[in-house]
Protein backbone atom coordinates (compact mmCIF):
# COMPACT_ATOMS: atom_id res chain seq x y z
CA UNK A 1 0.00 0.00 0.00
CA UNK A 2 1.09 3.58 -0.16
CA UNK A 3 2.14 5.13 2.86
CA UNK A 4 4.95 7.68 2.11
CA UNK A 5 3.05 11.44 2.16
CA UNK A 6 0.26 10.30 4.39
CA UNK A 7 2.32 12.27 7.02
CA UNK A 8 2.01 15.64 6.69
CA UNK A 9 4.45 16.65 9.43
CA UNK A 10 8.61 16.93 9.66
CA UNK A 11 9.63 13.38 8.69
CA UNK A 12 12.89 12.09 10.90
CA UNK A 13 12.98 9.68 8.77
CA UNK A 14 11.65 7.44 5.24
CA UNK A 15 11.41 4.41 4.31
CA UNK A 16 11.78 3.42 0.30
CA UNK A 17 11.08 0.24 -0.85
CA UNK A 18 13.27 -1.59 1.68
CA UNK A 19 13.86 -5.55 0.92
CA UNK A 20 16.05 -7.76 3.63
CA UNK A 21 16.86 -11.43 3.49
CA UNK A 22 18.30 -13.84 5.65
CA UNK A 23 20.43 -15.84 3.26
CA UNK A 24 17.67 -16.28 0.34
CA UNK A 25 14.98 -15.89 2.60
CA UNK A 26 12.88 -12.25 2.25
CA UNK A 27 12.14 -11.38 5.62
CA UNK A 28 10.74 -7.41 4.39
CA UNK A 29 8.86 -6.76 1.45
CA UNK A 30 9.19 -3.69 -0.36
CA UNK A 31 8.38 -1.63 3.23
CA UNK A 32 7.70 2.08 2.41
CA UNK A 33 7.29 3.74 5.86
CA UNK A 34 7.25 7.78 7.12
CA UNK A 35 9.07 8.52 9.95
CA UNK A 36 7.69 11.71 12.00
CA UNK A 37 10.17 13.53 14.19
CA UNK A 38 9.55 13.63 17.74
CA UNK A 39 6.66 11.10 17.26
CA UNK A 40 6.10 7.95 18.29
CA UNK A 41 5.51 5.19 16.07
CA UNK A 42 4.46 1.71 16.68
CA UNK A 43 5.08 -1.77 14.76
CA UNK A 44 2.51 -4.78 15.84
CA UNK A 45 1.80 -7.88 14.01
CA UNK A 46 1.86 -11.29 14.92
CA UNK A 47 5.34 -12.91 16.01
CA UNK A 48 7.55 -13.47 13.12
CA UNK A 49 6.35 -10.87 11.00
CA UNK A 50 9.67 -9.24 10.22
CA UNK A 51 8.81 -6.35 13.64
CA UNK A 52 12.28 -6.63 15.32
CA UNK A 53 13.73 -7.19 11.80
CA UNK A 54 12.54 -4.24 10.24
CA UNK A 55 13.66 -2.73 13.63
CA UNK A 56 17.30 -3.84 13.71
CA UNK A 57 17.64 -2.35 10.01
CA UNK A 58 17.27 0.67 11.62
CA UNK A 59 20.60 0.47 13.50
CA UNK A 60 22.35 -1.79 11.32
CA UNK A 61 22.18 -4.68 13.68
CA UNK A 62 22.17 -7.33 11.00
CA UNK A 63 25.69 -6.40 9.79
CA UNK A 64 26.43 -8.22 12.85
CA UNK A 65 25.55 -11.72 11.45
CA UNK A 66 26.65 -12.75 7.85
CA UNK A 67 24.42 -13.60 5.22
CA UNK A 68 21.95 -10.88 5.42
CA UNK A 69 21.47 -8.93 3.28
CA UNK A 70 19.26 -5.17 3.01
CA UNK A 71 17.74 -4.04 -0.41
CA UNK A 72 16.12 -0.39 -0.57
CA UNK A 73 16.70 2.82 1.20
CA UNK A 74 16.35 4.23 5.12
CA UNK A 75 16.53 8.02 4.80
CA UNK A 76 17.75 9.88 7.93
CA UNK A 77 16.91 13.28 7.62
CA UNK A 78 17.71 16.46 7.77
CA UNK A 79 20.17 15.54 5.50
CA UNK A 80 19.26 12.46 3.63
CA UNK A 81 21.60 9.78 4.57
CA UNK A 82 20.90 6.48 3.34
CA UNK A 83 21.77 4.63 6.72
CA UNK A 84 21.54 1.55 4.62
CA UNK A 85 23.89 2.13 1.89
CA UNK A 86 26.80 -0.48 2.58
CA UNK A 87 29.32 2.82 2.59
CA UNK A 88 27.63 3.96 5.18
CA UNK A 89 29.25 2.96 8.51
CA UNK A 90 26.93 1.17 10.71
CA UNK A 91 29.33 2.12 13.49
CA UNK A 92 28.21 5.53 12.58
CA UNK A 93 24.93 4.65 12.15
CA UNK A 94 24.55 3.38 16.00
CA UNK A 95 26.23 5.88 17.34
CA UNK A 96 23.04 8.09 16.40
CA UNK A 97 20.41 5.78 16.34
CA UNK A 98 20.06 3.91 19.91
CA UNK A 99 18.55 0.97 20.68
CA UNK A 100 16.67 -0.64 23.56
CA UNK A 101 16.57 -4.42 23.65
CA UNK A 102 13.69 -6.73 24.88
CA UNK A 103 14.70 -7.96 27.74
CA UNK A 104 17.17 -6.28 29.90
CA UNK A 105 20.91 -6.33 29.07
CA UNK A 106 22.81 -4.40 31.39
CA UNK A 107 26.78 -5.19 31.41
CA UNK A 108 28.02 -6.40 34.70
CA UNK A 109 29.23 -3.53 35.57
CA UNK A 110 28.00 -0.99 37.94
CA UNK A 111 25.50 1.30 37.15
CA UNK A 112 27.45 4.27 36.52
CA UNK A 113 29.77 2.84 33.93
CA UNK A 114 26.23 1.16 31.64
CA UNK A 115 25.55 4.18 31.52
CA UNK A 116 28.41 5.88 30.80
CA UNK A 117 29.69 3.23 28.35
CA UNK A 118 28.49 4.55 25.09
CA UNK A 119 30.34 7.90 26.38
CA UNK A 120 33.38 5.90 26.76
CA UNK A 121 33.27 3.94 23.25
CA UNK A 122 33.52 7.57 22.21
CA UNK A 123 36.67 8.14 23.77
CA UNK A 124 34.98 10.74 26.36
CA UNK A 125 37.05 9.92 29.87
CA UNK A 126 36.77 13.10 31.39
CA UNK A 127 35.10 12.13 34.98
CA UNK A 128 33.02 15.75 35.06
CA UNK A 129 31.83 15.04 32.24
CA UNK A 130 30.72 11.63 32.71
CA UNK A 131 28.91 12.38 35.76
CA UNK A 132 27.27 15.30 33.94
CA UNK A 133 25.74 13.42 31.21
CA UNK A 134 24.97 9.89 33.08
CA UNK A 135 23.62 12.07 35.80
CA UNK A 136 20.94 13.23 33.09
CA UNK A 137 20.18 10.20 31.11
CA UNK A 138 19.39 8.41 34.52
CA UNK A 139 16.85 11.58 35.52
CA UNK A 140 15.49 11.15 31.25
CA UNK A 141 14.88 7.70 32.22
CA UNK A 142 13.22 8.53 35.51
CA UNK A 143 15.66 6.12 37.29
CA UNK A 144 17.96 8.84 39.08
CA UNK A 145 15.97 8.82 42.64
CA UNK A 146 15.91 5.20 43.07
CA UNK A 147 19.39 4.59 42.06
CA UNK A 148 21.24 7.93 43.00
CA UNK A 149 22.91 6.28 46.46
CA UNK A 150 23.76 3.07 44.07
CA UNK A 151 25.31 4.69 41.55
CA UNK A 152 28.33 2.27 42.11
CA UNK A 153 26.18 -0.59 43.02
CA UNK A 154 26.33 -3.52 40.47
CA UNK A 155 23.31 -3.14 37.50
CA UNK A 156 22.97 -6.82 37.97
CA UNK A 157 21.46 -5.59 41.70
CA UNK A 158 18.85 -3.71 40.48
CA UNK A 159 15.43 -4.56 39.52
CA UNK A 160 14.36 -5.99 36.23
CA UNK A 161 11.91 -2.63 35.64
CA UNK A 162 14.88 -0.63 36.63
CA UNK A 163 17.14 -2.35 34.74
CA UNK A 164 15.53 -2.00 31.88
CA UNK A 165 14.99 1.64 32.35
CA UNK A 166 19.00 1.58 32.96
CA UNK A 167 19.23 0.52 29.78
CA UNK A 168 17.26 2.99 28.59
CA UNK A 169 19.56 5.32 30.16
CA UNK A 170 22.42 3.96 28.58
CA UNK A 171 20.78 4.51 25.58
CA UNK A 172 20.09 8.28 25.96
CA UNK A 173 23.30 9.19 27.50
CA UNK A 174 25.21 9.62 23.98
CA UNK A 175 21.77 11.44 23.08
CA UNK A 176 20.43 10.10 19.93
CA UNK A 177 18.21 11.22 17.30
CA UNK A 178 16.20 8.17 16.97
CA UNK A 179 15.43 5.71 19.93
CA UNK A 180 14.79 2.13 19.06
CA UNK A 181 12.10 -0.04 21.44
CA UNK A 182 11.80 -3.78 20.75
CA UNK A 183 9.35 -5.09 23.03
CA UNK A 184 10.91 -3.46 25.39
CA UNK A 185 8.37 -4.38 28.36
CA UNK A 186 7.74 -8.55 27.63
CA UNK A 187 10.11 -9.30 30.21
CA UNK A 188 8.53 -7.05 32.85
CA UNK A 189 5.58 -7.08 35.38
CA UNK A 190 2.46 -4.79 34.77
CA UNK A 191 3.72 -1.86 37.35
CA UNK A 192 7.35 -1.59 35.54
CA UNK A 193 5.79 -1.91 32.23
CA UNK A 194 3.33 0.67 33.30
CA UNK A 195 6.58 3.18 34.02
CA UNK A 196 8.26 2.62 30.83
CA UNK A 197 5.38 3.68 28.92
CA UNK A 198 4.70 6.96 30.51
CA UNK A 199 8.61 6.80 30.11
CA UNK A 200 8.67 6.66 26.20
CA UNK A 201 5.73 9.08 25.97
CA UNK A 202 7.57 11.73 28.21
CA UNK A 203 10.69 10.83 26.20
CA UNK A 204 9.05 11.97 22.56
CA UNK A 205 9.24 15.63 23.46
CA UNK A 206 13.24 15.14 22.87
CA UNK A 207 13.47 12.76 20.06
CA UNK A 208 12.02 10.42 17.41
CA UNK A 209 10.81 7.28 18.93
CA UNK A 210 10.14 3.73 16.82
CA UNK A 211 8.73 0.52 19.18
CA UNK A 212 7.84 -2.76 18.34
CA UNK A 213 5.48 -4.57 20.49
CA UNK A 214 3.19 -7.24 21.11
CA UNK A 215 0.73 -5.51 23.07
CA UNK A 216 -1.78 -3.65 21.01
CA UNK A 217 -2.98 -1.83 24.02
CA UNK A 218 0.65 -0.82 24.67
CA UNK A 219 0.66 0.62 21.07
CA UNK A 220 -2.54 2.70 21.41
CA UNK A 221 -1.73 3.78 24.45
CA UNK A 222 2.26 5.31 23.66
CA UNK A 223 2.03 6.07 19.81
CA UNK A 224 1.16 8.92 17.61
CA UNK A 225 1.08 6.49 14.75
CA UNK A 226 0.99 2.88 14.29
CA UNK A 227 1.72 0.27 11.42
CA UNK A 228 0.11 -3.25 11.11
CA UNK A 229 3.00 -5.86 9.84
CA UNK A 230 1.79 -8.99 8.26
CA UNK A 231 4.51 -11.74 6.57
CA UNK A 232 6.81 -9.05 5.80
CA UNK A 233 4.55 -6.52 4.47
CA UNK A 234 3.24 -3.70 6.01
CA UNK A 235 -0.70 -4.38 6.13
CA UNK A 236 -1.93 -0.56 7.28
CA UNK A 237 0.02 2.49 8.85
CA UNK A 238 -2.20 5.47 9.85
CA UNK A 239 -2.61 7.80 12.56
CA UNK A 240 -2.43 5.12 16.17
CA UNK A 241 -6.46 6.45 16.80
CA UNK A 242 -7.05 5.61 13.77
CA UNK A 243 -5.64 2.44 13.33
CA UNK A 244 -7.66 1.15 16.32
CA UNK A 245 -10.90 2.43 15.88
CA UNK A 246 -11.13 2.25 11.18
CA UNK A 247 -8.95 0.22 10.05
CA UNK A 248 -8.92 0.23 6.60
CA UNK A 249 -7.71 -3.33 6.10
CA UNK A 250 -9.56 -6.35 7.09
CA UNK A 251 -7.03 -8.21 8.35
CA UNK A 252 -5.77 -5.46 10.85
CA UNK A 253 -9.31 -5.20 11.69
CA UNK A 254 -8.98 -9.31 12.46
CA UNK A 255 -5.69 -9.02 14.31
CA UNK A 256 -6.48 -6.21 16.64
CA UNK A 257 -9.69 -7.37 17.54
CA UNK A 258 -8.39 -10.56 18.69
CA UNK A 259 -9.35 -13.19 16.13
CA UNK A 260 -5.81 -14.21 15.00
CA UNK A 261 -2.41 -13.56 16.09
CA UNK B 1 -13.56 -50.76 39.26
CA UNK B 2 -10.43 -51.80 37.69
CA UNK B 3 -9.65 -55.43 39.52
CA UNK B 4 -5.76 -54.15 40.24
CA UNK B 5 -6.08 -50.80 42.32
CA UNK B 6 -3.71 -50.53 44.38
CA UNK B 7 -4.90 -49.94 47.90
CA UNK B 8 -2.98 -48.25 50.80
CA UNK B 9 -1.20 -50.90 51.60
CA UNK B 10 0.12 -51.29 48.59
CA UNK B 11 1.61 -48.28 48.13
CA UNK B 12 3.27 -48.06 51.34
CA UNK B 13 4.88 -51.24 50.05
CA UNK B 14 5.84 -49.82 47.29
CA UNK B 15 6.91 -46.62 48.91
CA UNK B 16 9.09 -48.57 51.41
CA UNK B 17 10.70 -50.24 48.59
CA UNK B 18 11.52 -47.28 46.47
CA UNK B 19 13.61 -46.23 49.47
CA UNK B 20 15.00 -49.22 49.63
CA UNK B 21 16.70 -48.26 46.20
CA UNK B 22 17.22 -44.90 46.75
CA UNK B 23 19.28 -46.05 50.10
CA UNK B 24 21.37 -48.59 48.10
CA UNK B 25 22.13 -46.09 46.03
CA UNK B 26 23.24 -43.86 48.45
CA UNK B 27 25.68 -46.44 49.92
CA UNK B 28 27.26 -47.33 46.48
CA UNK B 29 27.73 -43.92 45.89
CA UNK B 30 29.50 -42.86 49.09
CA UNK B 31 31.26 -46.07 48.96
CA UNK B 32 32.60 -45.10 45.15
CA UNK B 33 33.31 -41.37 46.65
CA UNK B 34 35.31 -43.19 49.64
CA UNK B 35 37.40 -45.09 47.02
CA UNK B 36 38.58 -42.24 45.34
CA UNK B 37 39.04 -39.90 48.30
CA UNK B 38 41.07 -42.77 50.94
CA UNK B 39 43.68 -43.43 48.03
CA UNK B 40 44.50 -40.08 47.42
CA UNK B 41 44.63 -39.29 51.04
CA UNK B 42 46.61 -42.23 51.95
CA UNK B 43 48.66 -41.33 48.91
CA UNK B 44 49.62 -38.15 50.75
CA UNK B 45 49.84 -39.06 53.83
CA UNK B 46 52.48 -41.76 52.84
CA UNK B 47 54.65 -38.92 51.30
CA UNK B 48 54.37 -37.00 54.06
CA UNK B 49 55.62 -39.61 56.46
CA UNK B 50 58.47 -40.25 54.17
CA UNK B 51 59.43 -37.02 53.45
CA UNK B 52 58.72 -34.51 55.58
CA UNK B 53 61.78 -35.60 58.51
CA UNK B 54 64.12 -34.38 55.16
CA UNK B 55 62.36 -31.18 54.62
CA UNK B 56 64.82 -28.52 56.08
CA UNK B 57 66.04 -25.70 54.93
CA UNK B 58 69.14 -27.45 54.00
CA UNK B 59 67.26 -29.85 51.48
CA UNK B 60 65.94 -26.64 50.00
CA UNK B 61 68.76 -24.53 49.26
CA UNK B 62 71.38 -27.57 48.43
CA UNK B 63 72.17 -28.50 44.69
CA UNK B 64 71.78 -32.52 44.38
CA UNK B 65 74.66 -34.89 45.54
CA UNK B 66 75.93 -38.19 45.78
CA UNK B 67 75.37 -37.77 49.10
CA UNK B 68 71.45 -38.31 49.98
CA UNK B 69 71.54 -36.14 53.65
CA UNK B 70 73.48 -33.54 51.70
CA UNK B 71 71.38 -33.65 48.51
CA UNK B 72 69.09 -30.79 47.97
CA UNK B 73 66.79 -29.35 45.26
CA UNK B 74 67.65 -25.94 44.47
CA UNK B 75 68.54 -26.58 41.01
CA UNK B 76 64.97 -27.95 40.43
CA UNK B 77 62.84 -26.02 41.83
CA UNK B 78 64.35 -23.15 40.51
CA UNK B 79 64.66 -24.72 37.15
CA UNK B 80 60.63 -25.60 37.72
CA UNK B 81 59.53 -22.05 38.52
CA UNK B 82 62.24 -20.77 35.03
CA UNK B 83 60.17 -23.22 32.95
CA UNK B 84 56.58 -22.28 34.27
CA UNK B 85 57.09 -18.92 33.87
CA UNK B 86 58.08 -19.40 30.08
CA UNK B 87 55.32 -22.07 29.90
CA UNK B 88 52.53 -19.33 31.67
CA UNK B 89 54.47 -16.49 29.38
CA UNK B 90 53.82 -17.63 25.83
CA UNK B 91 50.77 -20.21 26.51
CA UNK B 92 48.52 -18.20 28.04
CA UNK B 93 48.48 -14.88 25.80
CA UNK B 94 48.38 -16.99 22.44
CA UNK B 95 45.92 -19.10 23.46
CA UNK B 96 43.45 -16.60 24.85
CA UNK B 97 44.19 -14.69 21.57
CA UNK B 98 43.58 -17.70 19.76
CA UNK B 99 40.29 -18.26 21.55
CA UNK B 100 39.07 -15.02 20.79
CA UNK B 101 39.72 -14.99 16.74
CA UNK B 102 38.08 -18.24 16.97
CA UNK B 103 35.11 -16.98 18.98
CA UNK B 104 34.49 -13.62 18.03
CA UNK B 105 36.45 -13.37 14.49
CA UNK B 106 36.89 -16.27 12.92
CA UNK B 107 33.87 -16.96 10.23
CA UNK B 108 32.49 -20.36 11.39
CA UNK B 109 33.61 -22.40 8.10
CA UNK B 110 34.87 -25.61 7.33
CA UNK B 111 38.32 -24.58 8.45
CA UNK B 112 37.49 -23.20 11.45
CA UNK B 113 35.41 -26.40 12.37
CA UNK B 114 38.46 -28.19 11.31
CA UNK B 115 40.75 -26.45 13.74
CA UNK B 116 38.38 -26.87 16.07
CA UNK B 117 38.69 -30.42 15.74
CA UNK B 118 41.90 -30.65 15.91
CA UNK B 119 42.55 -28.35 19.18
CA UNK B 120 40.37 -30.87 20.83
CA UNK B 121 42.40 -33.61 19.65
CA UNK B 122 45.50 -32.27 20.42
CA UNK B 123 44.78 -31.73 24.02
CA UNK B 124 44.45 -35.54 24.45
CA UNK B 125 47.37 -36.34 22.67
CA UNK B 126 50.21 -38.06 24.66
CA UNK B 127 53.26 -35.60 25.75
CA UNK B 128 55.79 -37.45 24.65
CA UNK B 129 54.70 -36.80 20.94
CA UNK B 130 54.80 -32.91 21.84
CA UNK B 131 58.47 -33.69 23.45
CA UNK B 132 59.13 -35.54 19.81
CA UNK B 133 58.16 -32.39 18.27
CA UNK B 134 59.82 -30.07 20.62
CA UNK B 135 63.08 -31.85 19.83
CA UNK B 136 63.22 -31.61 16.47
CA UNK B 137 61.92 -27.76 16.47
CA UNK B 138 63.29 -25.91 19.31
CA UNK B 139 66.48 -28.50 19.71
CA UNK B 140 67.61 -29.06 16.17
CA UNK B 141 65.79 -26.69 13.74
CA UNK B 142 65.73 -23.17 15.95
CA UNK B 143 68.75 -23.99 17.87
CA UNK B 144 67.32 -23.15 21.51
CA UNK B 145 69.80 -26.41 22.86
CA UNK B 146 68.42 -28.03 25.23
CA UNK B 147 67.48 -25.01 27.48
CA UNK B 148 64.77 -23.44 29.78
CA UNK B 149 63.30 -21.89 27.04
CA UNK B 150 62.91 -25.16 25.08
CA UNK B 151 61.20 -26.52 28.31
CA UNK B 152 59.08 -23.85 28.70
CA UNK B 153 57.67 -23.91 25.06
CA UNK B 154 57.43 -27.75 24.82
CA UNK B 155 55.22 -27.22 27.82
CA UNK B 156 53.72 -24.39 26.58
CA UNK B 157 52.66 -26.18 23.20
CA UNK B 158 50.96 -28.90 25.55
CA UNK B 159 48.72 -27.23 27.39
CA UNK B 160 48.46 -24.65 24.28
CA UNK B 161 45.40 -26.75 23.44
CA UNK B 162 43.85 -26.54 26.95
CA UNK B 163 43.85 -22.54 27.22
CA UNK B 164 42.16 -21.94 23.62
CA UNK B 165 39.08 -24.30 24.89
CA UNK B 166 38.98 -22.67 28.02
CA UNK B 167 38.75 -19.59 26.46
CA UNK B 168 36.38 -20.29 24.03
CA UNK B 169 34.27 -22.20 26.27
CA UNK B 170 33.97 -19.36 28.44
CA UNK B 171 33.28 -16.84 25.77
CA UNK B 172 30.97 -18.95 24.39
CA UNK B 173 28.71 -18.86 28.10
CA UNK B 174 28.49 -14.55 27.40
CA UNK B 175 25.31 -13.95 26.35
CA UNK B 176 24.58 -12.54 22.96
CA UNK B 177 22.76 -9.72 24.48
CA UNK B 178 25.36 -8.61 25.96
CA UNK B 179 27.68 -8.15 22.53
CA UNK B 180 24.59 -6.37 20.97
CA UNK B 181 24.36 -4.11 24.07
CA UNK B 182 27.82 -3.31 23.37
CA UNK B 183 27.66 -2.88 19.50
CA UNK B 184 24.62 -0.69 19.97
CA UNK B 185 26.19 1.46 21.63
CA UNK B 186 28.52 2.11 18.81
CA UNK B 187 31.26 0.39 19.89
CA UNK B 188 33.69 -1.92 17.61
CA UNK B 189 34.57 -5.57 17.90
CA UNK B 190 37.62 -4.53 19.83
CA UNK B 191 36.25 -2.33 22.50
CA UNK B 192 33.29 -4.79 22.62
CA UNK B 193 36.28 -7.60 23.28
CA UNK B 194 38.80 -5.40 25.12
CA UNK B 195 35.51 -4.58 27.62
CA UNK B 196 32.96 -7.03 27.69
CA UNK B 197 34.03 -10.39 26.82
CA UNK B 198 37.57 -10.27 28.31
CA UNK B 199 36.82 -8.87 31.26
CA UNK B 200 33.50 -11.13 32.08
CA UNK B 201 35.09 -14.56 30.54
CA UNK B 202 38.38 -13.83 32.41
CA UNK B 203 37.30 -16.21 35.31
CA UNK B 204 36.91 -19.45 33.01
CA UNK B 205 40.05 -18.80 31.00
CA UNK B 206 41.58 -18.50 34.73
CA UNK B 207 40.34 -22.11 35.40
CA UNK B 208 41.92 -23.22 31.89
CA UNK B 209 44.94 -21.70 33.02
CA UNK B 210 45.45 -23.45 36.13
CA UNK B 211 44.24 -27.15 34.86
CA UNK B 212 46.96 -26.28 31.85
CA UNK B 213 49.84 -25.41 34.31
CA UNK B 214 48.92 -27.87 36.77
CA UNK B 215 49.09 -30.41 34.20
CA UNK B 216 52.81 -29.06 32.92
CA UNK B 217 54.36 -28.57 36.38
CA UNK B 218 53.99 -32.59 37.09
CA UNK B 219 55.68 -33.44 33.20
CA UNK B 220 58.30 -35.56 33.10
CA UNK B 221 58.34 -37.31 29.55
CA UNK B 222 58.33 -34.22 26.93
CA UNK B 223 61.39 -32.31 29.13
CA UNK B 224 63.41 -35.59 28.84
CA UNK B 225 63.06 -35.69 25.83
CA UNK B 226 64.37 -32.23 24.89
CA UNK B 227 67.25 -33.00 27.00
CA UNK B 228 67.19 -31.76 30.51
CA UNK B 229 69.68 -32.60 32.57
CA UNK B 230 69.25 -34.93 35.83
CA UNK B 231 72.15 -34.06 37.88
CA UNK B 232 72.94 -30.21 37.56
CA UNK B 233 75.09 -28.32 40.35
CA UNK B 234 74.61 -24.92 39.60
CA UNK B 235 71.80 -22.14 38.74
CA UNK B 236 70.75 -20.29 35.50
CA UNK B 237 72.03 -17.29 34.51
CA UNK B 238 70.56 -14.85 37.13
CA UNK B 239 67.93 -12.41 35.77
CA UNK B 240 68.59 -9.93 37.09
CA UNK B 241 72.48 -7.78 37.14
CA UNK B 242 74.41 -5.07 38.35
CA UNK B 243 75.15 -3.65 35.35
CA UNK B 244 73.04 -1.55 33.12
CA UNK B 245 69.83 -2.31 31.76
CA UNK B 246 69.68 -4.49 35.11
CA UNK B 247 67.99 -8.06 33.45
CA UNK B 248 69.32 -10.22 31.74
CA UNK B 249 67.98 -13.03 29.60
CA UNK B 250 70.52 -15.31 29.05
CA UNK B 251 68.45 -17.55 31.31
CA UNK B 252 66.22 -18.74 28.70
CA UNK B 253 69.89 -20.38 26.82
CA UNK B 254 70.63 -22.47 29.98
CA UNK B 255 70.61 -26.08 30.97
CA UNK B 256 68.12 -27.13 33.70
CA UNK B 257 66.35 -29.40 35.51
CA UNK B 258 62.56 -29.81 36.69
CA UNK B 259 60.99 -31.28 39.83
CA UNK B 260 59.48 -34.42 38.46
CA UNK B 261 63.08 -35.34 37.16
CA UNK B 262 65.24 -34.28 40.19
CA UNK B 263 62.28 -37.02 41.84
CA UNK B 264 62.38 -39.91 39.32
CA UNK B 265 66.56 -39.79 39.17
CA UNK B 266 66.12 -40.45 43.01
CA UNK B 267 63.63 -42.76 42.87
CA UNK B 268 65.41 -45.09 40.36
CA UNK B 269 68.69 -44.89 43.22
CA UNK B 270 69.00 -47.92 44.96
CA UNK B 271 70.14 -45.97 48.44
CA UNK B 272 67.02 -45.78 50.55
CA UNK B 273 68.00 -42.10 51.65
CA UNK B 274 67.34 -40.96 48.29
CA UNK B 275 64.08 -42.69 48.11
CA UNK B 276 63.19 -40.19 50.98
CA UNK B 277 64.48 -37.22 49.44
CA UNK B 278 61.98 -38.17 46.49
CA UNK B 279 59.43 -38.05 48.96
CA UNK B 280 59.99 -34.86 50.23
CA UNK B 281 60.87 -33.21 46.64
CA UNK B 282 56.79 -34.40 45.90
CA UNK B 283 56.20 -32.47 49.12
CA UNK B 284 57.25 -29.54 47.48
CA UNK B 285 56.33 -30.17 43.92
CA UNK B 286 52.63 -30.26 45.89
CA UNK B 287 53.16 -27.24 47.58
CA UNK B 288 54.61 -25.50 44.64
CA UNK B 289 51.09 -26.67 42.60
CA UNK B 290 48.52 -25.65 45.65
CA UNK B 291 50.12 -22.05 45.75
CA UNK B 292 49.79 -21.74 42.14
CA UNK B 293 46.50 -23.12 41.96
CA UNK B 294 45.38 -20.91 44.92
CA UNK B 295 46.60 -17.78 43.70
CA UNK B 296 44.63 -18.79 40.18
CA UNK B 297 41.70 -19.54 42.66
CA UNK B 298 41.78 -16.28 44.36
CA UNK B 299 42.39 -14.00 41.12
CA UNK B 300 39.27 -16.46 39.64
CA UNK B 301 36.85 -15.34 42.85
CA UNK B 302 38.04 -11.83 42.16
CA UNK B 303 36.84 -11.52 38.71
CA UNK B 304 33.64 -14.10 38.64
CA UNK B 305 32.03 -13.30 42.25
CA UNK B 306 30.11 -10.80 40.82
CA UNK B 307 28.84 -12.30 37.84
CA UNK B 308 25.90 -14.40 37.11
CA UNK B 309 24.36 -15.15 34.17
Amino acid sequence: MHVLGMISEKLKAEVKNLNFYYNDFRALKNINLPIGAKRITALIGPSGCGKTTYLRCFNRMHDLYPNNRYEGEIILYPEGLNIIDPKVDPIEVRMRISMVFQKPNPFPKTVFENVAYGLRVRGENKMNFLKERVEKALKQAALLDEVKDRINDLAYNLSGGQQQRLCIARALATEPEILLFDEPTSALDPTATLKIEELIMQLKKELTIIIVTHNMQQAARVSDYTAFMYLGEIVEFDKTGKVFTHPSQKLTEDYITGRFG
Amino acid sequence: MPSEEQTIVDIRKRIAFNKLRDHIFWIIGLFSTLIGFILLFTLMIDLLIDGFPRLSWQFITSYPSRFPEKAGILSAWVGTTLVMIVTASTAVPLGIAAGIYLEEYGKKNWLTHLIEINMNNLAGVPSIIYGLLALSLFVYFLKFGESILTGGLTLGLLILPMVVIATRESIRAIPNSIREASYALGATKWQTIKDHILPYSSGGILTGMIIGLSRAIGETAPIITVGALTFIAFLPTSPITSEFPFFSFRWLLDPFTVMPIQMFNWVSRPQSGFHLNAAAAGIILLFMTLLMNGFAIYLRYRFRKRIKW
